[in-house]
């Protein structure tokens, strides 16, 4: 296809300066662009206000497409439990027979749980979550990992809090607006999170690795004790996650922890709640700078 | 009396006869068809990796590729602008990588005015693998060979996509230029 004539510049100067003038501003445009990255990265949050007013609008757009998500989920669901259905009944009844056990030494533990915590004075008790709310979008071209929560500040929710679904951690609340807010997940490279082993107190941190899976890196150095299928819980240590809430389950070991898989997979939830900053105390010690702390 | 055949007072964009096109029609709907493309991959949930296109880009290509000099050369600076309020890329990202795109397709146009299907599909795709790698590069997260581990499908997938969403460009370039306006 040749292009279109009337493009050519030509002798015309008037057309010569127009099309100097489009690569003037196309340069400018760059440059500006340059400008607000570096802006970006030396105050992130610089541009959170603007983010956020245009997620407020966009999010009852993400709802609908929440909605429609669910549904599908369900509907799906339904074909597959109807042409599974003899199996599954007779792997349920089994289910129910070892969950009946379980439950019977969970509520063992529980009171043994009631009695020391009577005998050292805590008074800890289920925390209620700030707000439950849909994940109405993500970043899912970026190379990023965050979720957009159909929550924000006048729901109460605030920088900092845990985002959990009912199977486990989902994320961080990492930026807030008057009805969204933005969410870290936990794949996201700059995500860590302290965990432990769910059978011991093995310490670790959970970091994202950007494609999906998290990596598990030992604190205490030495002979790996980890095996494929152990289960990471949150372990309270930093203040912002409540302990003993599901994390991540081992699939591959390395020599200094192994490579773990998410338990909680955000998009097949429906509704993620945020709890409350487990220890607001730890984390504002943890952000003031330590001449500060000493000055005083 | 001889009768002509309805379509012989017609062409692609309608009738011919006493009908106009809608010049706000003509004007919003490229602007229109890229806003709507970088809202689209936000209310997609992907929580693992990467997996939508970035579809406001590749339409922004897409128009300027099949209407070259509709879009100004500088549109980049607005409408990267709005895909950055989406895409959780930091401020910015998307205000230079488009314009940055604009600018070159420019070029290239001018260095090979005679164009055809695989030239632009090679040029859309050259740009798309470009561009998918800069805004990983300043998403703020140092880059890490997993994260262009996956990063292939989606660089696949979207290079694979330019031939239809240009086809969908041109089917929306045949409503914008459509004669709906009646006139007398």
């Amino acid at each position: 296809m040749a292009p279109n004539s009337s493009r050519r510049s030509g002798h015309s100067r008037r057309a010569q300066y127009s099309v100097f003038t489009g690569y003037l501003l196309a340069g400018i445009g760059a440059l500006i662009g340059a400008g607000l990255l570096v802006i970006s990265y030396w105050q992130p949050s610089a541009f959170a206000d603007l983010r956020g007013a245009a997620t407020d609008v966009a999010a009852p757009a993400g709802e609908g497409a929440a909605v429609v998500r669910g549904g599908s989920d369900s509907f799906w669901d339904r074909i597959t439990a109807y042409y599974q259905a003899g199996q599954q009944n007779a792997a349920l009844r089994e289910e129910v027979e070892i969950a009946r056990i379980r439950l019977a030494e969970a509520e063992a533990v529980e009171q043994e749980n009631i009695r020391l915590k009577g005998l050292l004075g805590l008074s800890v008790t289920e925390t209620e979550p700030v707000a439950v709310a849909r994940l109405v979008g993500s970043s899912s071209t970026s190379s990023r990992r965050f979720a957009y929560l159909g929550a924000g500040r006048d729901d109460g929710v605030e920088i900092g809090m845990s985002v959990r679904s009912a199977r486990g951690v989902v994320g961080r609340v990492l930026e807030v607006s008057r009805s969204s807010s933005r969410i870290l997940l936990l794949t996201d490279s700059e995500s860590v999170l302290p965990v432990r082993r769910a059978t011991d107190e093995t310490v670790a941190f959970a970091e994202g690795r950007g494609d999906g899976l998290l990596r598990i890196r030992l604190i205490n150095l030495g002979i790996n004790p980890l095996e494929v299928g152990d289960i990471f819980l949150t372990s309270g240590a930093g203040g912002y996650y409540r302990p003993g809430v599901a994390v991540a389950i081992l699939s591959e070991k390395t020599n200094d922890g192994g490579i773990a898989r998410l338990i909680a997979d955000p998009s097949a939830t429906d509704f993620v709640s945020v709890e409350p900053l487990w220890q607001p105390e730890a984390v504002e010690s943890a952000d003031t700078p330590i001449e500060l702390e000493l000055a005083e | 009396m001889e009768r002509y055949s309805p379509a012989a007072r017609s062409d692609r964009y309608g009738s011919r006869i006493n009908r106009t096109q809608s010049p706000l029609r003509a004007s919003i709907v490229p602007y229109a068809s890229i806003l709507i493309g970088s809202l689209v991959p936000f209310v997609l949930l992907a929580d693992v990796m990467p997996l939508a296109p970035p579809l406001g880009f590749l339409v922004l290509i897409a128009w300027r590729i099949m209407r070259p000099g509709l879009l100004p050369l500088w549109v980049g600076v607005p409408l990267g602008a709005f895909d950055d309020l989406f895409s959780g890329q930091p401020f910015g990202s998307a205000v230079l990588l488009w314009s940055l795109t604009m600018i070159a397709l420019e070029m290239i146009e001018t260095r090979f005015p005679w164009r055809g299907f695989w030239q632009d599909w090679f040029s859309a795709g050259l740009a798309i693998v470009l561009y998918i790698f800069a805004a990983m590069a300043v998403s703020g997260a140092a880059p890490t060979i997993h994260q262009f581990i996956a990063a292939v499908p989606q660089v696949l997938l979207s290079v694979l996509l330019y031939p239809i969403i240009s086809r969908m460009i041109a089917w929306l370039d045949r409503y914008r230029l459509s004669r709906s306006r009646r006139i007398g």
